[in-house]
């Protein structure tokens, strides 16, 4: 089954980096393909980011992101230029402090940004949170991938912490899909 | 062993490179080619190699046709406006035959146009687009794995051939990322070496001269200058001239057959899709989806010298339908050698056709 995931947020908060690692996940340990893509523009810093990742069982032969089944949003601007044509098939995450506006699609708020900062002591893993959630939310791709593909990706001497944060993901994940 | 990675397909375009034995690289970053020239720089000092930032695109050519000439396997990146300022030496490099590999990553324009977007815009001029006549070999890789693959196989031909050879990737491909196989080991086919007895540029049936680097201890005279056996300017006498440049165009394109690569699915269709390049996978992609033996595909990994044979492997082909990120380069030369309607599906702006867009083209046409 094809499923296109869509990231946004602010440039700065690691949006391309959580598409890279996802499609890393589903591609080196998952058994799966993945493409992924992204706008890659003067605006990267600070303005709206975005990252995609197209998952499949088969080969992916149309490499771009036509309609995402799954969002990940993580800011206001994100939501607005990347997120506001959801469609009521599709499931959105988004940090539940950066982003007002609400999709007609079902979505889940993960408190990714305020729980990095505070229970975890580091704003910069809110992406690793958000992608934990977006886990167990969604079944995408495995536990065990995402934490191989986690390991892989982030710097030497952060391995804890970004671990930490990933689990604290899938708890919050978990949490959102019982309410 | 082979290592398996997630990769962007502009390094693996720098491993292909690596592979192959590449051990010079002279650039200017642009985007969208710049993680290529970053990669080298990085990996290059470490393999025993150089990395040069060049001032600009005519220094990085003309460095990597000098590194050639001491024997190293050389390589330049560039893109759009980079390409562009390359020109003139990339002629020299066909004139004096030096094996050398520039890859371009495609971008809009004309100009600067748009630096982060994709396009195939480039396709007539990096087989026409310095002055003279001349021919050179281009690979048009649709994928991560091929951006290694065909960085090699660039190689290969650069120096089997003693051509510029060219990588005619775009934005879409250098940028996405993908599962990719590093080997070990690649195959690569040395230049023959220059015999003894036989003069620098003298060349046996296949028209090519064996190769005499610098400090080989051959005494080679090289200039853009049209010159004899010898390398030494002759640049009034017709038959001279004729004999040179004659010689530079057939050794390519006689060996066509030899250089071609490409695939061909459902040879007995009526309706053909002929693609290079990414657009090849919005056609594979509609295939899959319709299951419909009537949709050929003809798809090109080596685009020049152009495998006009290849559309024979069409005998029933009624139409044949081109899409290119540009507005209708290749369809050019499929015109001039088919009877058959060749429709063009031109797009530029910098997004990839969508299989939407070509299966309304498939209604329109077939």
């Amino acid at each position: 089954m094809r499923h296109e995931v869509r990231f946004s947020g602010y440039g700065g908060q690691g949006i391309i980096l959580s598409a890279v690692i996802l499609g890393r996940a589903a591609a080196l340990y998952d058994n799966k393909y993945a493409v992924q893509t992204q706008v890659y523009g003067p605006e990267a810093r600070g303005g709206a980011s975005m990252g995609q990742v197209v998952i499949d069982d088969a080969p992916i032969l149309y490499p771009e992101v036509a309609d995402p089944d799954i969002y990940v949003i993580m800011s206001q601007q994100g939501f607005e230029k990347y997120g506001v044509r959801a469609g009521e098939d599709a499931v959105m995450l988004l940090d539940a402090d950066l982003v007002r506006s609400r999709p007609v699609s079902r979505y889940y708020e993960i408190p990714a940004t305020t729980e990095a900062k505070g229970n975890l002591g580091r704003e910069i893993v809110a992406n690793i949170v958000m992608i934990g959630a977006l886990v167990t939310a969604t079944g995408v791709v495995s536990r065990e991938a995402i934490e191989r593909a986690v390991l892989d990706s982030v710097p030497k001497g952060t391995e804890n912490l970004n671990l930490k944060a990933l689990k604290r993901g899938f708890e919050l994940g978990e949490r959102a899909c019982k309410l | 062993m082979s290592r398996t990675e997630f990769m962007q397909g502009n390094t693996a375009c720098a491993e292909g490179a690596l592979a192959a034995g590449c051990r010079f690289f002279g650039g200017y970053p642009i985007t969208p080619s710049t993680e290529i020239a970053e990669t080298m720089a990085r990996r290059l000092p470490k393999a025993g190699g150089t990395f040069i930032s060049m001032e600009d695109e005519l220094a990085s050519i003309a460095a990597v046709i000098g590194a050639a000439w001491t024997g190293v396997r050389a390589m330049t990146a560039t893109s759009g406006p980079g390409f562009s300022l390359m020109m003139e030496n990339i002629g020299y490099a066909a004139m004096t035959e030096t094996p050398c590999v520039i890859v371009n990553i495609q971008r809009g324009g004309p100009s600067t146009g748009q630096p982060t977007r994709a396009a195939q815009g480039d396709m007539l001029q990096c087989r026409f687009g310095s002055h003279g006549d001349y021919s050179t070999i281009a690979l048009t890789p649709n994928s991560v794995q091929e951006m290694f693959d065909l960085t090699v196989k660039a190689f290969d031909l650069a120096d089997r051939f003693r051509v510029p050879t060219f990588l005619m990737s775009d934005e879409i491909v250098g940028h996405m990322r993908e599962r990719a196989t590093i080997p070990d080991t690649v195959e690569i086919t040395p230049p023959r070496a220059l015999a003894e007895g036989s003069l620098p540029y003298e060349a046996g049936e296949d028209g090519i001269p064996g190769f005499a680097p610098f400090g080989s201890g051959r005494f080679v005279h090289v200039t853009g200058l049209t010159h004899d056996e010898r390398g030494y300017p002759d640049t009034t006498d017709p038959e001279a001239h004729d004999k040179l440049v004659r010689r530079l165009v057939t050794k390519i394109e006689s060996a066509r057959r030899d250089i071609a690569d490409y695939e061909v699915t459902n040879p007995d269709a009526k309706t053909v899709f002929v693609t290079y390049g990414p657009p090849s996978r919005t056609v594979e992609q509609v295939m899959r989806d319709r299951q419909d033996d009537s949709i050929g595909h003809l798809r090109l990994r080596v685009v020049w010298p152009f495998p006009e044979f290849a559309l024979e492997e069409f005998p029933n082909a009624r139409v044949f339908l081109m899409p290119e990120l540009n507005m209708g380069q290749m369809v050019r030369e499929v015109q001039r050698h088919v009877d058959q309607p060749v429709i063009s599906l031109p797009k530029i702006g910098g997004e990839l056709h969508t299989p939407a867009e070509l299966v309304r083209a498939l209604e329109a046409y077939r």
